[in-house]
């Protein structure tokens, strides 16, 4: 198990948990950071940070510190790709 | 609210207790629910603010038609339709979301319940924009989903069945397309069905599926008993009935169990005590033992109502095309095109900012002239004229002139916003202002602020979290606004000396300007640093960004972007700086007697008259102009004027003197002059405290010239270059100038900008604030400039 900051561009992978109870953690799950979702990293911003990232269906950028607390698994590249 | 009065005639449709029916609209940011209210309530919109908080209330009305043939009193349905702000989650975090969420409850005091609630869903983001639908189901009021951008998710082959989502989430769905205005007929007839119903049967908790477990519940009963316990103890022993009605909201219940830390618990806290604590923490105990961590198991519980709801609604026709978003990303985003992009992007709007908004300005200008010459010519000489030129005309027009300016920044942040970039600018510049404390949602408002800070300080509306936002709104008006140019040329221009360097590539009189410019970001960070250190110290602000899906950006909510915009700055700023004109205007003018100007005044006209009689074409009527070829007794008539006006000018300036404002300049004199000012320019900063540009027109009243003189004027120049100290030094220097220039580049002489402030704080201090850091730093660096600079020139 990871977290999101770790993933490389383009790599998809399967949320396990979401670190903490407080308004960041809330924000994230409100915004479809859940358990069990899928989540793909697409881009980082050109200095490093924010990240881009696609979760049901739209795309969300966090910074590496929020993407710290996404826990997941990642998920091998999908055939064809 | 009694705004609602108006409605109370008997031929509309009203709710059991005589009021106009309140829909409110809510949704997720990025459905398009500025859209559908435009295209719901058009142009008749209120807006103003909740009382203590800093949400736009935004209400509008909307005409739902005639009622149903069935109705035979022929009612018309207008209803208020209240905006809310675009929200992920009904869970309310600060006091700001309460009120959104109190809006809908009922709780919010002098506002009447929403009797409908109309849920904006994108439909291309189901799933997503389900959690917030069912935490809106769960407040048991009516609802409509609006399903919009039907046209975009049939676009990419998603196919939904709305019977069947009707259905399965208990709540009437209307598949519309706002942008298209496809689907509002049916939306309008589907309100009005609902609240027709209303009429008949009154209001009542609408009953539906719960979605969280059911062990939820029954612990919140519990709470709820509790809090009612509670109030009976700590305020009224005895009268159960009332302390029942104090209590809030069901829904709020829910939220005071689910939120740790909540808007809801400090909102308990507050109205039963420290006492309730620890009953919350037991239920949510209680509650862990049922089902598990209360947010986590929120979450889950929504999420999974959600797929439940979507089972078998959507269907994919074909494969999901290349999305032309990533597309666009993949450029715009990108880590060299991307910047490229940005700051091509910027150049192009500020060059379009200046370039389109002169002839307007111009425009107002002549007609600012055109209104002053109207009332010399009906009103006679004396304090009328005076209060109606100098004071209302000059110190409206001098705001008013900003309009274009402002009308066009609104359009293209509003164009940048609706068409998706926005997002794309906060997270191309997130890093950079994350390294002084501020976020990527502060770099528009900022920027804005070199147009004007007012706008700028409005624009800070994106910034959802309010220490990000303050401090913010507490350094855009460091950067160089549009008011400070005047003041910046008429100092280069009259005692920079033009030096060329590099082969003319660079004047010296360029590079001041923009060291002008750079002073206010220099200052900037160091001040967004220290306030995010001190009085907006806390936990670092989530940047949870949405980008949206790129499109075309709609006229309508572009148009009322700006018609809203300029009509607030009109309005508001308007009204007050009027009052602020007419009073720095009284201050200069009394106490002293005018009668002598007045009459000197009256006598320049008539000599101005009859001279022009003697030499009919002649237009210039200051008798500044005299051609050799005048005959001579209009010679000696263009000679008399000048020598009334040399008095009328010496006369005023004696009068100013002696005025309120010539006390306080007297009074400041000796507070300026390590800055290197002597009175005049000392009660100069003093009058500009509405604008900055009124020290130009102040310092022309002081140096004899009458109030009518502009930053190209050469004889203000002529007399700042001539005037001394008494002692025959020259007062202005380069030191002196570039002293003025720094003053005025880092003081917060707008009161324009102030009450802004005020009004997007909902507070005095942070205006006082403003101004009190901002004088402060003018000061001191005004101070500086001017002792390093007299060694050095020296």
């Amino acid at each position: 198990m990871t977290t999101l900051d770790q993933l490389l561009p383009g790599q998809t992978a399967q949320i396990v948990r979401i670190d903490g109870f407080d308004g960041i953690a809330s924000r994230l799950r409100e915004m479809g950071f859940v358990p069990g979702q899928s989540v793909q990293f697409l881009r980082s911003a050109p200095l490093g940070d924010p990240l881009k990232c696609a979760v049901q269906g739209g795309r969300v950028a966090v910074r590496s510190g929020e993407a710290r607390r996404v826990f997941i698994e990642p998920t091998p590249p999908a055939k064809g790709s | 609210m009694a705004s609602t009065a108006s409605s109370n005639s008997g031929d509309k449709a009203l709710t059991p207790s005589g009021e106009s029916f309140r829909v409110a609209l809510v949704g997720n940011p990025n459905t398009g629910k500025s859209t559908l209210f435009n295209a719901l309530a058009g142009m008749n919109v209120r807006t103003g603010n909740y009382p203590g908080v800093t949400i736009e209330k935004k209400v509008g009305r909307c005409d739902l038609g005639d009622a149903s043939s069935t109705n035979t009193d022929h009612k018309r349905f207008v209803i208020d339709l209240i905006d809310l702000p675009g929200t992920y989650s009904l869970a309310p975090r600060s006091p700001d979301e309460m009120v959104a969420v109190e809006v809908l409850t009922g709780d919010l005091t002098n506002e009447s319940p929403i009797d409908l609630v109309v849920c904006v869903m994108n439909a291309t983001m189901l799933q997503r924009n389900l959690f917030l639908v069912s935490q809106v189901l769960e407040l048991g009021k009516p609802t409509i989903i609006a399903l919009n951008m039907i046209d975009t998710a049939e676009g990419r082959g998603i196919v939904i069945d709305t019977e069947l989502l009707k259905k399965n989430i208990g709540a009437t769905v209307v598949s519309i397309s706002a942008s298209r205005r496809s689907g509002i007929g049916e939306l309008r007839r589907a309100m009005r069905h609902e609240l027709e119903n209303i009429e008949k049967a009154g209001a009542g908790k609408t009953e539906r599926d719960r979605p969280l477990p059911e062990g939820f519940y029954e612990v919140c009963s519990e709470l709820r008993q509790s809090l009612v316990k509670t109030a009976c103890t700590t305020e009224s022993l005895g009268r159960r009935d009332q302390s029942q009605s104090v209590l809030p909201d069901q829904y709020l219940i829910e939220r005071l169990l689910l939120d740790r830390g909540g808007e809801a618990e400090r909102r308990a806290v507050r109205q039963f005590g420290a006492a309730v604590l620890p009953s919350i923490s037991s239920a949510r105990e209680k509650l862990a033992d049922l089902v598990g961590d209360p947010t986590d198991m929120e979450c889950s519980a929504r999420y999974s109502w959600a797929a439940k709801s979507l089972q078998g609604v959507v269907s994919t026709k074909k494969a999901m095309p290349r999305n032309a978003t990533d597309w666009l990303d993949a450029i715009l985003t990108h880590r060299v095109l991307g910047v490229v992009c940005f700051f091509a992007m910027m150049f192009t709007i500020f060059q379009c900012i200046y370039s389109f908004s002169s002839y307007p300005m111009q425009a107002i200008e002549y007609l600012t002239g055109l209104a002053s010459d109207w009332v010399v010519s009906i009103v006679p000489p004396g304090m009328l004229r005076s209060l109606l030129v100098d004071g209302v005309i000059a110190g409206v027009g001098g705001v008013l002139i900003f309009l274009p300016q402002i009308a066009l920044l609104f359009f293209f942040l509003a164009l940048l916003e609706d068409c998706g970039y926005m997002a794309r600018a906060a997270f191309l510049v997130d890093r950079v202002m994350t390294l002084f404390g501020l976020s990527g949602k502060s770099f528009l408002p900022m920027m804005s602020s070199f147009a004007c800070a007012v706008p700028g300080v409005m624009a800070t509306r994106v910034i959802e979290n309010r220490r990000d936002r303050f401090a913010t709104i507490m350094v855009a008006p460091l950067m160089s606004c549009s008011a400070r140019l005047p003041v910046y040329l008429l100092m280069i221009g009259a005692f920079v000396p033009s030096t060329a360097y590099l082969g003319g590539w660079f004047s010296s009189q360029a590079l001041v300007l923009m060291a002008m410019y750079l002073v206010g970001v220099v200052v900037a960070i160091p001040i967004a640093w220290l306030l995010k250190r001190t009085l907006l110290r806390g936990e670092v602000a989530p940047f949870v960004l949405e980008l949206p899906e790129y499109k075309i950006p709609s006229a309508s909510v572009l148009f009322s972007r700006v018609w809203e915009a300029s009509k607030e700055f009109v309005v508001r700023a308007g009204t007050l700086i009027f009052a602020a004109s007419i009073l720095i205007w009284f201050a200069g003018f009394w106490p002293g007697d005018h009668s002598r100007q007045f009459s000197l005044e009256r006598q320049i006209e008539s000599e101005t008259e009859s001279f022009a009689e003697i030499v009919p074409d002649t237009e210039e009527a200051s008798g500044t102009l005299i051609p050799s070829t005048l005959p001579p007794e209009a010679e000696a008539k263009a000679a008399q004027i000048e020598k009334l006006e040399a008095e009328h000018r010496n006369l005023s300036a004696a009068l100013l003197e002696n005025s309120v404002l010539g006390k306080i300049g007297h009074v400041i004199a000796p507070v300026v002059k390590p800055l290197g000012w002597d009175w005049r320019i000392g009660v100069g900063a003093v009058a500009s405290f509405p604008a900055r540009e009124v020290i130009i027109s102040t310092l022309g009243t002081i140096y004899s010239l009458g109030g009518e003189v502009d930053e190209e004027d050469d004889s203000l120049i002529a007399a700042m270059r001539a005037s001394t100290w008494p002692d025959g030094r020259p007062v202005f220097t380069v030191p002196v100038a570039l002293s003025i220039m720094v003053f005025f580049a880092l003081c917060a002489q707008c009161v324009s900008t102030l009450l802004v402030i005020k009004r997007e704080t909902n507070s005095w201090f942070w205006p006082a604030l403003s101004f009190t850091y901002m004088t402060v730093l003018a000061y001191v660096a005004a101070l500086a400039t001017y002792q390093v600079g007299s060694r050095f020139f020296s």
